[in-house]
């Protein structure tokens, strides 16, 4: 169906206006929410939408029941996640079975199934209700909160909360009080360096040239982050909304949405929202009607975590291999073709809309001193409700981590906090009163990055998490400069001779030399962070990499080469381990104390694992050395 | 004109041809056959006037291309911290042992690639296995030959 666009900021206000009333007018009437991001369908929310959808038919409800398939609500630990409208019923864990239920017990009968309520894990206190579910009660979701209201493949359904009427406003406006406005609003970049938005567009609006170009970062590569994804998959229009008065305000004519391939559904969201956005005016020639014209692409990413950097990522859009370029200039002055280029992330984008809504006051009311606004966090690991986190800046790690995140399964002791991905670093348990903001991490010896944060328990190895993320740097290290191609593969070594029990005491001192030199002579934003997660570990968890050196033990019990596996005489040889040891180094007659053989044994677990709890016959320890009297 | 050439001529015509459009045209061609066939540089190289050096090098520096034909079935263990904390390099070791190859590799009956990723978002249902774009949350080494046999 092809629509007609929006000759005027009239004309689309009136229609905005209509669509708004439209909304008003059903808001008591009963509306399904099925929560359809990647994770949701990961879950399978696909076959409950369409189950919904089914039943909706043959019930011919179609008039009285709203429906919505909407993208990722946030808490992903109780995907597939089915809200009911106008009371705000939240449904956890629900299957297609459910959907019939749902629709005679709640919608109909307006009675709660309790089965499908949300239950602390600890004391067992159900909350039917989505705002008092504890996960969300603390939260403060100015932009998470769309994605439950929005359908992301309906321009309507983004009209009708308010959508594209700050970018009719700015329209209205002088370029430069709109820079103003996001100036003194104190936004600062979400995609981790933490530098002012209004200024950065000040510099594009300033620089001579053109045409300029404006670019959204959607190379979400920090792993353990994800609120990019969920925002592109759950309210593109946003981002889209965000980069329109961005680009009005600095005066570009084009934009690119450069987006990693390993969100397919973003980036088949964000394309029908392009679309959609074209058809109604809003990007092209002449939009709303005010001579102001603005096209947009997407690119896709070819898999290079590098391309993150800005300076790589416009490599990579003009099709050139993602490598970083020494700065200045810097892209404000030479970015895209040569030209002025201003590039944000995901979330920085979303959050313009916001602030020219609602005005700068208002959105600087919440954070701290310098750090205004909310973030998006990704809390995940070992962490018992996971899931995409808002909160204001300023907020301390332990509210987090405890009141949110509802601590750390199975009755096991927080170890760190990791954020800021492989940038970044781990903060332990006495830093949990810190305040999170720019600031606060980085006096940490960690930084906020995207915002993934990764709870560690008491299971999980410091030198192995400093190990990992060396690897991935290494890995991903585009190899111009030498101190990040070479030194961070010297590092990866250093740890892994350590992790395998064959690290020296220079080895630290080593580690801590050759960390400052890649920090300071690497040419990218890679180099100078990678060394973060070895530099904090060493800080806070010293005796841990001690351990491994002088004992040859990791007190984690983690570390393959330093731990082993045994079956103790508590074994009734029910013979389950056997079947299930992949190298089959398990060996026992029915009824007999079992054994493993050490020389064939992987450490994997697997045994440790399927050992029936009430025998519990299989123990793990280190040092791997056991003396031999 | 053989096929390659006739699939290629389809992509480049899509975007254009300037050297802008490199990666996305080996995009496509990669989507085509599932890998970078050989010949297929070449022809990219004179249908965007690119040299080939500099085709190669943006084929052998995005992680997305593969010039080995891939198994009929990829298996993509997600390898980010999340998944990594709860375990997914002891998945791996499981996954490299029942298939006998390392990540990026195929078996030699062409039924399996083995494929590692930095991160799918889907921290919560971690450690994470896709086989052929089927996510299975929650894997364990126990579970990883079950779901392997689907293939």
């Amino acid at each position: 169906m092809s629509k007609k666009a929006y000759s005027s900021i009239e004309d689309f206000e009136k229609s905005a206006a209509g669509l708004l009333e439209r909304r008003r007018s059903t808001r008591d009437r009963p509306s399904i929410i099925v929560a359809g991001g990647t994770c949701g369908m990961a879950r399978g929310a696909g076959n409950i939408a369409e189950a919904f959808r089914q039943q909706i038919a043959r019930r011919k409800l179609a008039r009285k029941v709203l429906f919505r398939e909407t993208g990722c609500h946030g808490f992903c630990q109780a995907e597939p996640l089915v809200v009911i409208d106008p009371e705000g019923i939240l449904y956890c864990g629900v299957g297609p079975d459910d959907v019939t239920e749902i629709l005679d017990e709640t919608v109909e009968n307006k009675r709660i199934i309790d089965r499908l309520v949300f239950k602390n894990s600890h004391d067992g206190r159900s909350f039917p209700l989505e705002r008092e579910v504890p996960f969300y009660r603390r939260q403060q979701r100015q932009i998470l909160s769309q994605n439950r209201l929005v359908d992301p493949r309906s321009i309507e359904d983004y009209v009708a909360i308010g959508g594209y009427g700050a970018l009719a406003r700015a329209l209205q406006r002088d370029p430069k009080h709109v820079i103003a406005e996001v100036k003194a609003a104190g936004l600062r970049g979400r995609g981790g360096a933490g530098f002012l938005t209004g200024k950065k567009w000040e510099f594009c609006r300033d620089a001579t040239g053109g045409p300029k170009y404006v670019i959204c970062n959607a190379d979400e590569g920090d792993p353990g982050a994800y609120m990019d994804r969920s925002v592109l998959e759950g309210n593109p229009h946003s981002v889209l909304e965000g980069m329109l008065i961005g680009a009005y305000a600095m005066g570009a004519q084009e934009g690119v949405v450069y987006i990693r391939m390993e969100y397919p559904l973003a980036i088949q969201n964000v394309g029908i929202a392009l679309e959609q956005a074209r058809e109604l005016g809003f990007i092209g020639r002449n939009v709303l009607g005010t001579g102001f014209d603005f096209d947009l692409s997407i690119t896709r990413g070819a898999g290079a975590f590098v391309c993150g950097e800005e300076t790589a990522l416009i490599a990579s859009v003009e099709g050139r291999r993602g490598m970083p370029r020494t700065r200045p200039p810097y892209p404000a002055h030479s970015g895209l073709w040569g030209q002025p280029t201003n590039i944000n992330n995901v979330e920085t984008w979303a959050n313009v809309p916001i602030i020219i809504r609602h005005g700068a006051d208002r959105y600087a009311e919440v954070g701290t001193q310098t750090s205004k606004g909310t973030k998006i966090f990704s809390l995940v690991g070992k962490i018992n409700n996971t899931g995409l986190v808002e909160i204001p800046m300023g907020t301390t790690l332990r509210e987090i981590v405890e009141d949110i995140g509802g601590g750390i399964p199975d009755g096991k002791e927080f170890k760190a906090v990791q954020t800021g991905g492989p940038s970044g670093g781990c903060i332990p348990a006495g830093h949990l009163d810190l305040h999170v903001d720019y600031e606060g991490l980085a006096e940490a010896g960690s930084m906020m990055g995207s915002g993934g944060m990764i709870v560690m328990d008491e299971n999980t190895c410091m030198v192995d998490v400093a190990h990992y993320f060396l690897s991935f740097t290494q890995g991903e290290s585009c190899g111009k400069c030498t101190p990040c191609r070479i030194g961070t593969r010297q590092m990866a070594q250093i740890l892994a001779r350590i992790k395998r029990g064959e690290g020296t005491p220079e080895d630290l001192s080593k580690l801590e030399e050759l960390a400052e030199t890649i920090k300071e002579t690497s040419l990218c934003g890679l180099g100078h962070t990678a060394p973060n997660p070895v530099l904090t570990t060493l800080r806070y968890f010293r005796d841990e990499y001690e351990a491994h050196i002088y004992e040859k033990r990791c007190p984690a019990l983690s570390c393959v080469d330093l731990i082993f596996f045994e079956i103790t005489y508590e074994c009734v040889g029910c013979g389950i381990c056997i079947p299930a040891c992949t190298t089959g180094a398990i060996t026992g007659e029915h009824k007999r104390v079992h054994a493993i053989d050490q020389e064939k044994c992987l450490r994997c677990g697997t045994c440790f694992d399927v050992c029936p709890p009430k025998v519990a016959a299989v123990v793990k320890g280190s040092p791997a050395k056991v003396a031999v009297s | 004109m053989n096929q390659t050439q006739q699939v290629i001529t389809r992509i480049t015509s899509k975007y254009g041809k300037n050297r802008s459009a490199l990666i996305s045209v080996l995009q496509d061609v990669h989507a085509a056959y599932n890998y970078l066939p050989e010949g297929s540089l070449d022809i990219v190289s004179a249908q965007l006037a690119v040299p080939l050096s500099t085709v190669y090098g943006v084929a052998t520096f995005f992680k997305a291309f593969s010039f080995a034909p891939r198994g009929r079935h990829v298996a993509t263990l997600c390898t980010g911290t999340a998944c990594h904390v709860r375990g997914a390099s002891t998945l791996l070791v499981e996954a490299e042992t029942r298939l006998g190859i390392s990540p990026g590799e195929t078996t030699a009956d062409q039924r399996f690639t083995l494929e590692t990723v930095n991160c799918l978002g889907c921290c919560a249902v971690g450690p994470l296995l896709v086989l052929d774009g089927k996510y299975h949350g929650q894997m364990t080494a126990q579970r990883i030959a079950g779901v392997l046999e689907g293939g």
